[in-house]
């Protein structure tokens, strides 16, 4: 007896590579398990406004860097005249526009989708931020020194501190200091340097509530403080802590939402609309050429694309071939004969196919008696069967069309050789056995492939074979199990029935 | 019952085609072997070497240049059974039994020209009857004059036995006699009769054909049931000695008895059918099983079939 131990570790092997390839891919590339899987995405808009003075124009605009809770799917910008680059300076992503001359009214555009990712984790700042110096002119340094005391002694923490200037700050009647702060600055600025004041690292964010189709959309400003390793936001609204669902933070820190140099009354204003988008297409912009994306088919020419789609989906029709015949027990004409007709059901529809495969194997075995008393060597009996295969195919096409129906194109996808094969096949079957194993052979053959279409037709069947081309050795596995299969075929139930009732 | 259930079978010891091929075939039957049972022409050769004996060859046409002359050849014999050498199932066979003016007289009293068999020998050599339609040659080889044992027995066609060898061990044996409605050909599926013989005593058991029990020759309407094979040692004998002469572990041999030659050796097959088993109306992995736990087999077939027609009786495995 064979030790089955290494086979069975292949076996394993096989299947946990393909599981956890696909896997990996499906967590750390996104592809959905499921074909038509809908992903939320926002497309916003900024709008840039201003007055060109006549003179060269430099317009810079803040631009989201890796906003929390969401992941940048792309971006552009559109102005016709100017020059467009991103630069990235001192941890800011600005846009900048640039043109020699301008006059009038000018309008840029920046657009950029951002797909919802909640689990998105919080990114780590290494370097601690410096606290940024403060400068009051009296008496506001006054105020503000007493202000931080009185929230530093009911406090324990800088997050605690913070809710409690920010209560401080909020109160519908403020006391005398804290409203002496509040008439020279506004709220979120005196919090900023409030808290810089007491040590803790803290900026202004731009946020943008988004909202489907809304347009000229106010941004919200928020406060970040800097704790540990990150930042942590605050409404200074409420004091509450933490992100709300739908708000983006445009702007984190920085100088200004907008400069432009060379024009006047400048003004930027948020639309933004919600889409969904197929997750596959989503998958597949968001990681072009990252991880194990090279794994996937997808970086080749659509064309090669299309030819793997339908390559990777004839493990599947084997599996069906090797199940009916080893399991089930059928008798298929040709061994993967089937897995050839299936695909070319792909290609035409099953019923066309169907019809055209069944008449023109059956013209083809009218014909082919008549070749049989010619007494023609084999191989040219062959080649003349393969050649007025052609010929029926094309009978069949022009009589189609003639009668409304476009099988014309499909039907010659049938695999001409093969089909000459199947009517020798067929013949010598018919002289041999008689109609009878024609019909049982060809039956099988026919509802293997059927099957097998019905398998690879699926649209989950192509989605998943043709982007986990990795789950084909799942299949591979499975086919090598049923290999070693040794018990009774389905078939040899009903076959050896008769031993035992004869026995009784 | 339209069913049987897996454990009935396997409770019965029946041997399914997946086992047969990956516990006997896959295990017992090294692939460099097969050449030599696939093709007739070197079984015959390599009979003659073993002393195996088989039905005497004529001549071998391997070219299709030699189809032209062949009719003086042919008229020198009176019967003869054309073969592809390696075909398979029995197909391609044609077997002559005189002649009748210009034409040849087949098995089935149909005659045929010298035309037909020229045209025959071109799809033999063409590879139509080959097993994967590679090209072929023909062998022409004597007839088989059947033993009168047999006469009345089987309707056209030559009864053969089909013993199942197993480490050269005779493990079941059953007659196949060809029927009408077999077209004189002895494959089961077909519609040839089985009958099951004791491999102790080559008495047979019971007659099959269909799968259904009968009692009678369908055509000829002889009683089967007292029909017991001559000289049953002899040719078990043979049967065992193929296992030295093709290194095949798991082989079915088709043996004819010739009225004056005595047992011949038809050909060999690397895998035998199941259908032997409901011609026998019992399963064969009880036996298999048997002999495969033999630790130390013995050398010679004499001693081989001595412990089968000892150990395995009608009443025991």
């Amino acid at each position: 007896m064979i030790s089955r131990a290494p086979f069975y570790t292949i076996i394993a092997l096989l299947i946990l590579v393909g599981l956890g390839s696909a896997l990996t891919r499906h967590l750390q590339l996104g592809i959905p398990w499921l074909p038509g899987e809908q992903k939320q995405v926002w497309l916003i808009e900024a709008r840039v406004d201003f007055n060109a003075s006549g003179t060269a124009v430099l317009a810079s605009l803040d631009l989201p860097d890796n906003p929390p809770g969401f992941t940048l799917l792309n971006e552009q910008a559109a102005s016709p005249g100017y020059g467009f680059s991103i630069i990235e300076n001192d941890g800011q992503r600005r846009g900048e526009w640039s043109k020699n001359t301008a006059t009038g009214a000018q309008t840029l555009y920046y657009k950029a989708q951002f797909i919802t990712d909640p689990d998105k984790p919080i990114s780590r700042v290494e370097r601690r931020p410096r606290v940024k110096e403060v400068f009051w002119d009296e008496p506001e340094a006054t105020a503000a020194t007493y202000v931080l005391e009185l929230a530093q002694s009911k406090s324990s923490t800088p997050e605690s501190l913070t809710r409690e200037l920010i209560r401080l700050i909020q109160n519908p009647e403020p006391g005398q200091n804290t409203a002496l702060l509040l008439s020279a600055s506004s709220r979120v600025a005196a919090l900023e340097k409030l808290l810089n004041q007491a040590g803790i690292p803290a900026r202004i964010a731009i946020g943008l509530y988004l909202e489907d189709a809304r347009r000229r959309q106010a941004t919200t400003p928020m406060i970040e403080i800097f704790v540990d390793d990150r930042w942590l936001v605050f409404n200074p609204e409420t004091g509450e802590q933490g992100l709300p669902e739908n708000l983006l933070l445009w702007q984190r820190g920085g100088d200004s939402l907008l400069d432009v140099m060379g024009g006047s009354r400048s003004r930027v204003s948020f639309s933004m609309i919600e889409q969904t988008l197929p997750s596959l297409e989503l998958a597949q912009t968001q990681f072009a050429g990252q991880g194990f994306a090279w794994l996937g088919v997808h970086t080749l020419p659509i064309e090669e694309q299309s030819m793997f789609k339908l390559l990777f989906l004839l493990p599947l029709g084997a599996m069906v071939v090797v199940f009916m015949r080893i399991i089930i027990g059928l008798k298929t004409s040709g061994t993967f004969m089937p897995i050839l007709i299936a695909l070319a059901f792909l290609q035409t529809s099953l019923g066309l196919g169907l019809i055209s495969f069944v008449s023109i194997v059956a013209m083809g075995l009218v014909i082919r008696t008549y070749l049989s008393r010619l007494n023609l060597l084999l191989v040219s009996r062959i080649a003349t069967l393969v050649i007025l295969v052609v010929f029926l195919v094309s009978f069949l096409s022009l009589v189609g069309y003639q009668l409304g129906f476009s099988t014309g194109m499909t039907i010659t996808f049938f695999p001409m050789i093969i089909i000459a094969w199947t009517i020798e096949r067929m013949s010598i079957l018919w002289e041999e056995e008689g109609p009878r194993e024609v019909l049982t052979q060809g039956g099988g053959s026919l509802l293997v492939a059927v099957l097998a279409y019905l398998l690879m037709q699926l649209p989950i069947s192509g989605h998943l074979t043709f982007n986990f081309p990795e789950l084909n050795l799942v299949i591979l596995a499975l086919i090598m199990l049923m290999g070693q299969y040794t018990g009774y075929k389905f078939s040899e139930l009903r076959r050896f029935r008769a031993l035992l009732e004869n026995q009784k | 019952m339209k069913w049987a259930l897996p454990w009935q079978l396997h409770k019965a010891g029946i041997l399914g085609m997946n086992c047969r091929n990956v516990d006997f075939i896959g295990r017992y039957n090294l692939r460099r072997f097969y050449p030599l049972v696939d093709d007739k022409l070197k079984t015959k050769l390599l009979a003659e070497e073993f002393g195996v004996a088989t039905p005497q060859l004529r001549f071998v046409v391997r070219a299709q240049h030699e189809i032209s002359h062949v009719e003086d050849r042919l008229l020198a014999l009176e019967g003869f059974a054309i073969k592809p050498s390696r075909g398979s199932g029995g197909k391609g066979i044609l077997v002559i039994i005189g002649r009748n003016g210009d034409k040849f007289v087949k098995a089935s009293g149909a005659e045929i020209s010298l035309e037909d068999i020229k045209r025959h020998l071109t799809n033999t050599l063409a590879g139509l009857y080959s097993l994967r339609g590679v090209p072929d040659v023909a062998i022409i080889e004597d007839l088989i004059e059947f033993d009168n044992t047999f006469k009345g027995y089987s309707h056209e066609g030559v009864p053969d036995i089909r013993i199942i060898v197993f480490r050269g061990y005779p493990v079941m044996a059953m007659l196949r006699l060809a029927t009408h409605a077999s077209d004189g050909k002895a494959n089961l599926h077909q519609g040839a009769v089985g009958v099951g013989l004791d491999i102790a005593t080559g008495q047979s058991l019971k007659a099959v054909q269909f799968s259904t029990p009968i009692e009678l020759h369908p055509d000829t309407k002889k009683p089967l049931k007292d029909l017991s094979i001559p000289d049953w040692e002899a040719m078990l004998l043979l049967a065992s000695r193929c296992y030295e002469m093709s290194n095949l572990g798991y082989i079915g041999t088709d043996i004819v008895l010739d009225r004056s030659r005595g047992a011949q050796l038809l050909e060999l097959n690397a895998r035998p059918g199941l259908s032997i088993q409901v011609a026998n109306g019992r399963g064969l992995l009880p036996r298999l099983r048997h002999i495969e736990k033999i630790r130390k087999p013995h050398r010679s077939a004499e001693e081989r079939v001595h412990y089968v027609m000892q150990t395995f009786s009608q009443h025991g495995l």
